[in-house]
C-alpha cells in the first residue's frame, strides 16, 4: 500500500507577531515547524506501516529549498521517501495554485492508496487544499478524520462534526484529513535524524519535471487576490453583565444578539 | 572556525527540547518528591534512540555523535537533572568503556542492548574508602578456573539496582597498584552480586544511587573488560568523556533556571512595575548568561574534540569546572532573583539549586578537574 502525506512547512505561530503597519507575518526568527494537522496526517500513516507489511510512506510537499527541513523531520520520524516541489513558477501560490501543483506532482508519483492532508494550515487556515487536490484527480475525499480503520481495499472514517460523526466508508484510492484527535504523534528518532539527513534523501521537482499546467500556478494562476490585510484594532470599551435568572439572562442575550444582527 | 551546529544538531536539539517539554518536566517535581526512578522515561527515551546517542547504528546506536549526545544531555537537564544523569551515567560510564574497549563479542553482547536502550548501564569504581583516591580499590578479583571471584563494594552508584550492566574496576594483583586493577563487566543476575544502601539525596533525588555489593561474586572470564591490570586506565579515560555529560548537565541546570527566572521577574512587580524593570535585576540577568553562554562553548569544545578524535581530557575537566561552578552560581542567584517564592516548592528554581550541587562532585569534584588541568599544564 502507498500513503502519500502531503505536508506544509509553516512558522510556529505560537511565536509569530504580525507587523501592524503592513498587516503580514513577521517571519524573521521565528522557527519553522511541520503544520500541525499535517504532523497528525503523517503519525497515522506511520501507525498504518507499523501494523501492516508492504506499507510505504511518502511525504510531498510543496515549498521554498528551505521546506526540505520539515521533509527531513518526516523522514526521521520514519517516512519512506520525501519529495519537494519547488521552482519559482509555484512562488506566491493559493490554495488553488498550491493544490494544482501537489495534483501534479501526485499524478507524477502515480500509484497511491491513500493521499493524507492535514485539515488545514495554521499560517493560513483555509483548509482547501486538501479538498481540492480530491477534485483535480477526481477521488473520493473525507475530511476531519478522527479515527481511520484500513479494511482490505476500503478505509472507515471516522469523520468528525461539531455535533457529532460520521462513520464512512470508501474505496482507495481516497483522500483524507486529519485533525489533531487523530492521534498523538511521536517525535524524530535520533538515529532517524542521522539517517534522514544523508544525501539524496529529498527528490526535488520542478514544475516543469511534474508537467503541471503553467497556467495555473504561482501568484498568476491564483484566483484569489489580497487587497488589504490588517490586524483588527484592540476594542476598547468595558463589558456588561446580565443579571438575572439564567433563562432571563439568555434571552436578554439572545435577543441582543440579534439586534446586532449576530445571530 | 566555525560556530554553527550541523543540521542534525540543530533537529536533535529541537526534539529534546519538544521532548523534555512534553515528556520530562511534566513530572519533574513529582519524581524529586518522592524519590521515584522515572522508568517510564527511560523506556521513551529508548524508543527514540536517546540512550545511545554517539555510538554507531552497528552497535544499536544512533550513529549520532557527542556533541549532539552533549545538547541531548543538555536539554533534558534544563527541567530534570536527574533525566539528564540516567542518560549520561548510562552513555558514558556504562556504554562508552565497551564501545572503547570490548571485544566484539563484549559489544554484540552487551553495548547493542545498552545502546539501543533495552539495557540499562551503570559503572562502579567509587568505594567508602577510593573516592578521588580512585587507586584505593579494595575489592578484588580472584581468577579461579573459567570464573573471576570478586569480593568487596561499591557505593554512590548511579543508577545503581536500576541498571542490568555494570562496568566493574577490582584489584586483580595488589602488589601492582593501579596497575593491578582490571575491569569487568557483570550482570545484574551474576550470583553474589547484590545492592545494598540506596542513599537519600540533596538533589537528583529520583536518580538511583546505591551501594553494589559483591560476595563470592561470580563473573564469567570473558567478562574481563580489556586486559587484566587495564582498569585503571579504563576508569581514568572514561571519566574523561563522562565529564562532558556532566558537564553538559550542569549547563542544562543553569540554562533552565535561568529561563524560569526571565519568565519570574517579567511577571513579578514590586513598586509598580515587573522587577525585570530594574537596572540592578538586568544585570545579575546579564552576568548569568555570559556565564552560561561561556559554559556552553566549553561543554560544545570538548565534546567536539571528542568528536574528531582530538584531545579532550582537558578540555572536559575545564568544562566540567567551570560549567558545574556556573551551575552552582546560576541557581542560586535564580533563587535569590525569586525572593520568598525561590526558596519554596512552588517554582523549580529550589529544586535546580540541590541539583546543581552535585555537579560540582561527582565524576570528579571540582578539585579533581583542577588537578586535571594542571597536570596539563605542568607536563
Amino acid at each position: 500500500m502507498n500513503i502519500i502525506v502531503c505536508l506544509k512547512q509553516v512558522p510556529d505561530t505560537n511565536e509569530v507577531r504580525i507587523d501592524p503597519v503592513r498587516g503580514t507575518l513577521i517571519r524573521e526568527g521565528v522557527p519553522s515547524i511541520i503544520n500541525p494537522d499535517d504532523r497528525n496526517a503523517l503519525e497515522e500513516a506511520l501507525r498504518i506501516k507499523d501494523e501492516n507489511s508492504d506499507v510505504k510512506v511518502t511525504v510531498l510537499s510543496m515549498g521554498p529549498p528551505q521546506a526540505d527541513v520539515a521533509l527531513r523531520e518526516a523522514l526521521a520520524m520514519g517516512a519512506d521517501d520525501a519529495i519537494l516541489l519547488s521552482d519559482r513558477a509555484f512562488a506566491g501560490s493559493d490554495t488553488w495554485a498550491t493544490s494544482t501543483a501537489l495534483a501534479a506532482g501526485l499524478k507524477k508519483i502515480g500509484d497511491y492508496d491513500i493521499i493524507f492532508c492535514g485539515r488545514q494550515a495554521i499560517d493560513g487556515d483555509t483548509a482547501q487544499v486538501g479538498p481540492q487536490i480530491a477534485e483535480h484527480l477526481g477521488l473520493p475525499q473525507i475530511t476531519y478524520v478522527e479515527e481511520l480503520k484500513i479494511e482490505k481495499d476500503k478505509v472507515i472514517a471516522k469523520r468528525s462534526l461539531e455535533d457529532g460523526h460520521f462513520i464512512i466508508e470508501s474505496e482507495m484510492p481516497v483522500l483524507l484529513t486529519a485533525i489533531k484527535e487523530l492521534n498523538e504523534p511521536r517525535y524524530p528518532s535520533i538515529k532517524g535524524i542521522y539517517e534522514a539527513h544523508k544525501a539524496d534523501r529529498v527528490k526535488v521537482w520542478s514544475a516543469a519535471y511534474v508537467e503541471a499546467d503553467k497556467s495555473n500556478l504561482g501568484l498568476d494562476g491564483s484566483p484569489t487576490q489580497v487587497n488589504k490585510s490588517f490586524t483588527p484594532p484592540g476594542r476598547s470599551g468595558s463589558g456588561e453583565i446580565l443579571q438575572g435568572s439564567a433563562k432571563e439572562v439568555v434571552r436578554d442575550l439572545i435577543v441582543r444578539l440579534k439586534e446586532k444582527q449576530v445571530i | 572556525m566555525n560556530f554553527n551546529l550541523t543540521k542534525e544538531q540543530e533537529m536533535v536539539r529541537s526534539v529534546m527540547k519538544e521532548f523534555t517539554e512534553k515528556e520530562v518536566k511534566p513530572i519533574a517535581a513529582e519524581i524529586d518528591e518522592t524519590e521515584r526512578f522515572p522508568r517510564e522515561t527511560v523506556e521513551k527515551m529508548a524508543k527514540y534512540n536517546m540512550l545511545g546517542i554517539p555510538f554507531p547504528v552497528e552497535y544499536g546506536g544512533s550513529g549520532a555523535d557527542e556533541v549532539a549526545y552533549a545538547i541531548a544531555v543538555e536539554e533534558l537537564s534544563k527541567a530534570c537533572a536527574t533525566t539528564g544523569v540516567i542518560c549520561s551515567a548510562h552513555t558514558s560510564l556504562g556504554c562508552w568503556p565497551i564501545y572503547k574497549y570490548g571485544s566484539e563479542e563484549q559489544k554484540q553482547k552487551y553495548l547493542v542492548p545498552l545502546a539501543k536502550g533495552e539495557k540499562l548501564g551503570a559503572f562502579g569504581l567509587t568505594e567508602p574508602n577510593a573516592g578521588t583516591d580512585a587507586a584505593g580499590q579494595q575489592t578484588i578479583a580472584i581468577l579461579e578456573g573459567d570464573n573471576y571471584i570478586l569480593n568487596g563494594s561499591k557505593i554512590f552508584i548511579t543508577n545503581g539496582g536500576q541498571a542490568d550492566v555494570y562496568i566493574i574496576f577490582a584489584m586483580t594483583d595488589r602488589s601492582k597498584g593501579t596497575r593491578g586493577i582490571s575491569a569487568f563487566i557483570v550482570e545484574k543476575d551474576f550470583p553474589g552480586f547484590s545492592i545494598g544502601k540506596i542513599e537519600e539525596k540533596m538533589g537528583i533525588r529520583a536518580s538511583a544511587t546505591t551501594e553494589l555489593i559483591f560476595q563470592e561474586c561470580i563473573v564469567p572470564k570473558e567478562n574481563l573488560l580489556g586486559k587484566e591490570g587495564e582498569g585503571f586506565k579504563i576508569a581514568m579515560s572514561t571519566l574523561d568523556g563522562g565529564r562532558i555529560g556532566i558537564a553538559a548537565q550542569a549547563l542544562g541546570i543553569a540554562a533552565g533556571a535561568l529561563d524560569e527566572t526571565v519568565k519570574y521577574v517579567k511577571e513579578r512587580e514590586q513598586f509598580g512595575r515587573p522587577i525585570s524593570k530594574f537596572q540592578g535585576i538586568q544585570w545579575i540577568l546579564a552576568d548569568l548568561a555570559t556565564e552560561i553562554e561561556a559554559a556552553r562553548l566549553l561543554v560544545y569544545k570538548a565534546a567536539y574534540n571528542k568528536a574528531n578524535n582530538l584531545p579532550y581530557s582537558k578540555e572536559a575537566a575545564m568544562a566540567k569546572l567551570f560549567a558545574a561552578e556556573t551551575a552552582m552560581n546560576v541557581t542560586t542567584k535564580c533563587v535569590q532573583l525569586h525572593g520568598g517564592y525561590g526558596y519554596t516548592k512552588d517554582y523549580p528554581v529550589e529544586r535546580m539549586m540541590r541539583d546543581a550541587k552535585i555537579t560540582e562532585i561527582y565524576e570528579g569534584t571540582s578539585q579533581v578537574q583542577q588537578m586535571v588541568i594542571a597536570a596539563n599544564l605542568l607536563k
